[in-house]
């Protein structure tokens, strides 16, 4: 009876939080709809958020190809294909690797850092404080950081599929001796043109996840500074997971079609 | 004469999860006078400021604000109603992103259609009401206490609204500063030609600025009234309350 009536509640806290974060995206919807939006703050944010985060991302990405082609290049060369690596590289990286490695990472700095700022707002009052002077919350905080992340996570995408490739490129020719031109060229013949757009459209999925869940657990502390704590590290687990499902879900609907 | 009624709690319930934390409250706000409501700690003072500028909705009874039932207002219509009630928070809740200056000039930037030089006239004028001036580029982390708690009625006040709710507006501060900040709510009042309701425990600052004190206990007002009729209650726990001593009917 106890397992039932525990899942009964999950469910149900589940559905609420699924219905607060959908709320909070459609209230930043209209405000983004009447164009009311803090230009300055988005652009503040578009720096923080985004241009903040260049050089982990730039790290994380260059490594990843890097230990991607590692791994594949010598194997490829030892069975007689060596000619595909660069199609394998590319084709890993800017489907799948490049768009989900780059929102974990940003998930991990920027979601963190909304969680934990509106959470410190929360319990300090700033929040409050805003309502009281007839303003939203939404429309001062939550929208420029959406904005911002949407705009500027697929820019780091396509910088980090770059990087990551080049890493690949570069360690297949040191590892495997694969000349730059076979790499590029096996790159060039296995990777549809389309698949970047489409890779993009993944980030920007990500981004809206990000800042939604980021900014929703962080309006919904409660407590002191253990319920930041909560909040923000419940805003990058939940972003995280929900970054992997949507993957899935994304590569299925964009690229098996 | 009667007053004008600014406000009115009408048989209020309040609770946070299992704890009742108003039950039947009624009181009234007069217009254009300072009332202090007073209490002891967690009794529920801060969430009368929170219930008359509908940050907090009652779980009973009704919020009338100039006559209007909170709980009737549209969106458009609550946000007005905020807009026309300053709030100063118990810890000055400035925005730490942004200088006093900006802090300030914040509910006229984004409520108004002023030009800059006229938000920026404002905000000194503003700040120097209340002596600060001179610390307009400043973040609210390099102010102390005081400093903080003027800035934050400052932003209160900006907005020339009808009534200002003050939250512990002299908890832990020196006296000197306590008496600065006391008159700064009384003339303030005075200024904004408007209603004043203070939370408070300072009670050195109540007799100073009060025009009617009310006292909240479990739940309910059990006394109201101007300072000298509340000195002179018979009511044993309005007493013991004001004289802070710890023999009587409130339990320790």
């Amino acid at each position: 009876m106890n397992v039932l009536e525990d899942a009964g509640r999950d469910t149900v806290g589940v559905l609420e939080y699924a219905g607060g974060v959908a709320g909070l995206l459609g209230e930043s919807a209209v405000f983004v709809g009447r164009f009311r939006i803090r230009v300055k703050e988005t652009l503040d944010q578009a720096y923080f958020l985004g241009v903040g985060s260049w050089s982990i991302v730039l790290l994380t990405s260059l490594f990843t190809g890097m230990v991607f082609s590692l791994e594949s290049a010598l194997q490829a060369v030892r069975y007689g294909v060596g000619n595909f690596v660069g199609g394998a590289v590319a084709y890993a990286i800017i489907r799948e690797l490049g768009p989900m490695l780059t929102a974990v990472v940003v998930a991990g700095r920027a979601g963190a850092a909304i969680a934990a700022e509106f959470g410190s707002m929360v319990v300090t009052e700033q929040i409050e404080a805003l309502l009281s002077l007839g303003l939203s919350p939404v429309r001062m905080l939550v929208v420029p950081r959406l904005i911002a992340l949407i705009v500027m996570l697929p820019v780091l995408t396509a910088i980090a599929d770059l990087i990551s490739v080049l890493g690949g490129m570069w360690i297949a020719q040191i590892y495997a001796h694969i000349s730059y031109g076979s790499f590029i060229d096996s790159a060039r013949s296995s990777l549809p043109i389309g698949d970047l757009p489409r890779s993009l459209i993944k980030s920007v999925v990500f981004a809206i996840i990000i800042a939604a869940i980021g900014s929703y657990q962080g309006l919904s502390t409660r407590g002191g500074a253990a319920g930041v704590g909560k909040a923000t590290t419940g805003a990058v687990v939940i972003a995280i997971i929900l970054i992997f499902m949507f993957n899935f879900v994304l590569s299925a609907v964009l690229f098996q079609s | 004469m009667e007053r004008p009624i600014f406000a009115r709690l009408e048989s209020v319930g309040v609770r946070y999860g299992s704890k009742v934390v108003m039950q039947n409250l009624t009181l009234d706000i007069v217009e254009g006078a300072i009332t202090c409501i007073i209490g002891l700690s967690g009794a529920g003072k801060s969430t009368i400021l929170r219930l008359l500028n509908g940050l907090k909705t009652p779980d009973s009874g009704r919020v009338m604000v100039h006559g209007k039932d909170l709980a009737t207002l549209r969106g458009e219509e609550l946000i007005e109603l905020r807009r026309s009630i300053g709030f100063s928070f118990q810890f000055a809740a400035l925005f730490d992103s942004l200088t006093i200056g900006d802090n300030v000039a914040l509910p006229l930037r984004e409520n108004t259609q002023l030009k800059e030089p006229e938000i920026l006239k404002r905000v000194e004028q503003t700040l120097d009401g209340v002596g600060l001036a001179h610390i307009m580029e400043r973040f609210p982390s390099e102010l102390s206490g005081g400093m903080l708690k003027r800035a934050g009625f400052a932003r209160a006040v900006i907005s020339n609204p009808a009534a200002v709710l003050y939250d512990e507006p002299t908890t832990g501060l020196d006296p000197i500063i306590t008496h600065v900040l006391t008159d700064t709510i009384v003339r303030l009042r005075r200024q904004l030609n408007g209603t004043a309701v203070v939370v408070s425990h300072d009670l050195e600052s109540i007799y100073l600025m009060a025009d009617y004190v009310a006292m909240l206990f479990e739940g309910a007002i059990i006394a109201y009234g101007t300072v000298d009729e509340i000195k002179s209650s018979i009511n044993p726990i309005v007493q013991q309350f004001l004289q802070g001593s710890e023999v009587g009917p409130i339990p320790i």
